[in-house]
C-alpha cells in the first residue's frame, strides 16, 4: 500500500506552528494559516483547507467558515496576479468606476473572472487607506495610487 | 504648535529604528511609568488626561482601563489588543502612524499593558497593511532583543511580549467583540454585551481593545504630564487628532494638528481648498459611518463634542468631501454597498435591510425610483438605527443615509422626477 502523502509541505506545517504558538488555542491561527497555504499555492483548495484544519484542531467545516468570511481568502484558483481594485467612497469620488472600465478593457475580464492565460484575476477591494491618494489598487499586495488610464497600461502590461 | 504623534514623521524621513527613536525620546515615557509609578498611578495620568479613544467612538480611554480587574484575583493571562483593522471608508491614519513610526506603538503598548498588568499583546491589523506589518514586526524583534519586549522589561518586574496578528479584509473586525472571535480564529461575529471584554475578553480573560493612534498618545502623555496633554487641544476634548480630507481638494492627506481646530481651516489652509471648478457641498467629518454635514457647519470644532451636538460624529477625524459634481445619491450608493458587503449577517435587520437600501439607491440612480421610496429610505433609517441591531454597524450606515435624506432631499427627489440621475451624463 502506498504512503499517503501529506497535503501539506514541512515549509507550510512549520510557519502554522509557529503562528499557532503565539495563542491559548491553535485555532486563533486560522486566518495566518489560510494565508500560508495561500502564499505557497495562491488559493486554498478543499485538500489544504482539511490538512490545515486537523493541524489547528478544528474541523474542516469550521475553517471553511472562517475561509468563506473573510475578502483576502480565495477557495478557488486565481491569477498569478490579484488586482484588487478599491471601490469605496473616496476611490468612488475619484473616478474608480472609470478606472474598472479600463482594466476590464484592457485585461479583458470582468470582477471575479481571470484571464485565459491565468495571469491576472481582477476584484473589488473595501476601502484601502489610502484615500488621498485615491484612486488606488493593489497588485499582489503593492499599492498603486493616482490611478488613471495610462497608469494602468503602465502598471499592468500587455503583449496584445 | 506640537506634534507629539508625528515628530518623526515627515515627507523625507524614514521610519526611525530603535536607536533613532530613543534618541529622539523614545521610550522615555514607558521608563518614567515602569521606573518610578506604580500601575494605579499611570491609569490616574490617564484619566486627568481626558483622552479619549480615536478609533471613532470617542469613549474615555481612562474610565474604559478602569474597568479590568486588577490585583491578585484577576485571571492572567490578561490581554490588551491593539485594534489597526482600519478600514473605515475614507481613513487613512492608522496607517501612517504604523508604517512611519512603529516603535511609538509598541511603546504605548508596553505602557498600557503596565497600567493593566496585561502579559501579552496583539496587535490586530488588516490583510492589506502588509508595509505596516512588516514595520511592525521588525521593531518587535528590535525591543525583544534590546530587553523592551519579554522577561523583566527594562530590569523591572514586568513581562511583556507583543504578536502581530493579520487579518484577511473585513470591517466588522473593526468592533471590538467581533475583534475578539476573530483574533480566535472564528467568524468575525460581534458578542453580547455584557461581559464586557475589559471583564471577559479574549479566551474569556480581561481584555482591553484600543485604536493603534489612542495608545500612539499614551508615551506622549507620561513623558509630559497630563496637563501638557490638555494644553494641546483648542477645547475641551484633549490632545491633537490626525485629522485628514479627501476627494476633489488640492492637497488630499493627513495632518496632526490641535484637538478641535475648524474643519474649514483643516479643508483650506491644509486641504488646499476645493479643486478648480469644484464647489463643497457636504462632507463626512470622520469616515463613512458618520452623518454628513454641510458648509454651514465648517466653522465648528471639529472635536467629539461639537461634531456630536451638529449631530454627527467625529468617528475617525478623517474627513470626505462632497463635491458639487459628484451625485449625492450616487455616493450614498455607494457607502451602502459596502456596509451592505460587510455586514457580518449575524444579525437579521442589517443583514436583509442593508441590500434593501442599497437596492432602492440603485434603482434611484438608474431612473426606476418611486415616489413613495424617500418614505421607505427614511423608515429603513429607523429600522436600522440604534437599538434595533446587534453591534453599531447598521446604525452606522443608516448615518450617511439619514443626514443626506435630511440636506439633499432635492436630490433624491429629482432622480425620482426626472426618472434619471441628473449626473448620469457624467459618469
Amino acid at each position: 500500500m502506498m504512503e499517503k502523502l501529506p497535503v501539506l509541505s514541512p515549509e507550510e506545517i512549520a510557519e502554522i506552528e509557529s503562528e499557532a504558538s503565539h495563542y491559548e488555542q491553535k485555532q486563533a491561527a486560522s486566518i495566518e494559516a489560510l494565508k500560508i497555504v495561500q502564499k505557497h499555492r495562491g488559493w486554498v483548495s478543499d485538500e489544504s483547507l482539511k490538512a490545515a484544519a486537523e493541524l489547528l484542531e478544528m474541523s474542516p467545516a469550521e475553517l471553511d467558515g472562517v475561509a468563506t468570511f473573510y475578502n483576502l481568502i480565495f477557495r478557488r484558483p486565481v491569477g498569478k496576479k490579484v488586482v484588487l481594485l478599491c471601490d469605496s467612497v473616496s476611490c468612488w469620488i475619484m473616478g474608480c468606476d472609470a478606472i474598472k472600465d479600463t482594466l476590464s478593457e484592457h485585461l479583458g475580464i470582468d470582477y471575479g473572472e481571470t484571464t485565459a492565460d491565468g495571469e491576472y484575476t481582477l476584484l473589488p477591494v473595501a476601502c484601502q487607506g489610502a484615500c488621498d491618494r485615491a484612486p488606488v489598487m493593489l497588485v499582489n499586495g503593492e499599492l498603486e495610487t493616482h490611478l488613471d488610464a495610462d497608469k494602468i497600461k503602465q502598471i499592468i502590461v500587455r503583449d496584445n | 504648535m506640537e506634534t507629539p504623534l508625528t515628530k518623526n514623521i515627515g515627507p523625507d524621513k524614514t521610519p526611525p529604528n530603535l536607536e533613532q527613536y530613543q534618541a529622539n525620546g523614545g521610550y522615555r515615557g514607558a521608563r518614567n511609568a515602569l521606573r518610578s509609578m506604580l500601575p494605579n498611578e499611570v491609569l490616574e495620568v490617564i484619566k486627568q488626561s481626558n483622552l479619549r479613544g480615536r478609533g471613532g467612538a470617542g469613549f474615555p480611554t481612562g474610565i474604559k482601563w478602569s474597568f479590568v480587574p486588577m490585583g491578585e484575583t484577576a485571571r492572567h493571562p490578561k490581554y490588551l489588543v491593539v485594534n489597526a483593522d482600519e478600514m473605515e471608508p475614507g481613513t487613512f491614519k492608522d496607517r501612517l502612524l504604523m508604517e512611519k513610526d512603529p516603535h511609538q506603538l509598541i511603546e504605548g503598548m508596553i505602557i498600557s499593558a503596565y497600567t493593566l498588568e496585561a502579559d501579552i499583546g496583539y496587535i490586530f491589523i488588516r490583510g492589506e497593511y502588509i508595509e505596516s506589518a512588516q514595520r511592525l514586526v521588525e521593531a518587535v524583534e528590535e525591543c525583544r532583543a534590546a530587553g523592551l519586549l519579554g522577561k523583566h522589561i527594562l530590569n523591572s518586574r514586568f513581562d511583556f511580549d507583543i504578536h502581530v496578528h493579520t487579518s484577511a479584509g473585513r470591517y466588522i473586525c473593526g468592533e471590538e467583540t467581533a475583534l475578539l472571535n476573530s483574533l480566535e480564529g472564528k467568524r468575525a461575529i460581534p458578542r453580547a454585551k455584557p461581559p464586557f471584554p475589559q471583564v471577559s475578553g479574549l479566551w474569556g480573560k480581561p481584555t482591553v481593545v484600543n485604536n493603534v493612534e489612542t495608545i500612539c498618545n499614551i508615551p506622549h502623555i507620561l513623558a509630559h504630564g497630563a496637563d501638557w496633554f490638555k494644553s494641546l487641544s483648542l477645547t475641551e476634548d484633549a490632545g491633537t487628532k490626525l485629522y485628514g480630507v479627501s476627494g476633489r481638494v488640492n492637497a488630499p492627506g493627513c495632518w496632526e494638528l490641535p484637538m478641535g481646530i475648524t474643519a474649514r481651516e483643516i479643508i483650506d489652509n491644509y486641504a488646499g481648498g476645493m479643486q478648480d471648478g469644484y464647489k463643497l457641498r457636504g462632507f463626512l467629518p470622520g469616515g463613512g459611518s458618520t452623518n454628513f454635514l454641510t458648509e454651514q457647519h465648517l466653522d465648528l470644532h471639529m472635536d467629539y463634542t461639537a461634531i456630536g451636538k451638529a449631530g454627527s460624529r467625529l468617528g475617525t477625524g478623517t474627513m470626505i468631501i462632497l463635491d458639487d459634481q459628484t451625485c449625492p445619491v450616487g455616493m450614498v450608493k455607494n457607502l451602502e454597498h459596502f456596509f451592505a458587503q460587510e455586514s457580518c449577517g449575524w444579525c437579521t435587520p442589517c443583514r436583509d435591510g442593508l441590500p434593501w437600501v442599497e437596492q432602492i439607491l440603485d434603482d434611484m440612480e438608474h431612473g426606476r425610483g418611486e415616489p413613495q421610496d424617500i418614505d421607505k429610505l427614511m423608515r429603513q433609517t429607523r429600522l436600522l438605527g440604534p437599538g434595533n441591531t446587534f453591534c453599531a454597524l447598521a446604525p452606522g450606515a443608516m448615518g450617511p443615509l439619514e443626514s443626506a435624506l435630511r440636506y439633499f432631499r432635492e436630490d433624491f427627489e429629482a432622480h425620482i422626477r426626472g426618472k434619471k440621475c441628473p449626473w448620469a451624463a457624467q459618469v
